[in-house]
């Protein structure tokens, strides 16, 4: 059988890999898709402990950031498209119309 | 090695490979491409943990409709291609490595001292698991225990459908 830690350190690489992706690149898109990376490996450490312990609120959990995920989505994206309206790039160097 | 290691060894090095890839083209569309692929071997993962619901989810929900919304904007938005990322590597880019490593060593160790006491008796699935991520069950749960977050879910996502639908419109009336 499979230890429960390998499930762990699989997550912690994965949302890792997420925090890298936030940190270095410079496309709103591509950050946006690295947010989702993040949520995924914490659902990943949701259900491993959801299994190992035999109970299913893990899995709720899932369910419920899952749904707040998708309309993170959708207005993430709509955000991404209103500030193409105005500004024709995403790239989150030249967006710093808010910046002190 | 069993056979159970060996599949989750397979998916989980797809998953962190495909995640790397991700981060690191420059071609937007060939990172939502990675991504996918990495949601999907992500679903394989939970199929080892017997989430059958949640695996079916994540397919259908994360690497069909919301890797569609984002691949429709990329086209939509008509992207060209980054510099490559060596050009644009700089110094402070070094810092941002450095965080991302401090941090997964933070979270290493934390999981190793914890595995002292509480997860060291957590080397097998509970016997429980194989009846709890059927939809059966997660549909009786989430009716019963769950049924307020499940409606408040459903303000949420009109909320938001709302929200997208007024920050995208072409001018405010």
């Amino acid at each position: 059988m499979i230890p429960v830690h390998y499930y762990l350190i699989l997550s912690a690489v994965m949302f890792i890999t997420g925090v890298v992706g936030v940190l270095t690149r410079r496309n709103a898109i591509i950050i946006f898709m690295s947010i989702e990376l993040m949520l995924n490996s914490v659902n990943l450490t949701f259900v491993a402990f959801s299994s190992y312990l035999g109970n299913e609120a893990g899995q709720m959990f899932v369910f419920f950031v899952m749904a707040v995920a998708a309309a993170e989505a959708a207005v993430g994206l709509a955000i991404v498209i209103a500030i193409f309206r105005n500004t024709q790039t995403i790239n989150i160097n030249q967006v710093n119309i808010l910046k002190w | 090695m069993s056979s159970e290691l060996i599949v989750f060894l397979v998916l989980a090095a797809v998953s962190v490979l495909s995640g790397i890839l991700m981060i690191t083209r420059a071609n937007p569309v060939q990172s939502a491409l990675f991504l996918i692929l990495n949601f999907i071997a992500l679903a394989g993962i939970y199929l080892t943990l017997h989430a059958q619901f949640v695996a079916v989810i994540q397919v259908l929900v994360y690497a069909g409709a919301i890797m569609v919304l984002v691949l429709f904007v990329i086209m939509l938005l008509n992207l060209q291609d980054e510099d490559p990322l060596r050009e644009q590597f700089r110094k402070k880019h070094y810092a941002s490595l450095l965080v991302a490593l401090l941090a997964l060593v933070l979270i290493v160790q934390s999981i190793a001292w914890m595995g002292g006491d509480t997860l060291a008796g957590m080397t097998a699935q509970s016997p429980l698991a194989l009846a709890n991520g059927t939809v059966e069950r997660i549909g009786d749960v989430l009716f019963t225990s769950y049924v307020f977050p499940f409606l408040l879910t459903s303000i949420l996502l009109l909320a938001a459908m709302l929200g997208a639908v007024v920050l995208a419109k072409k001018r405010f009336p």
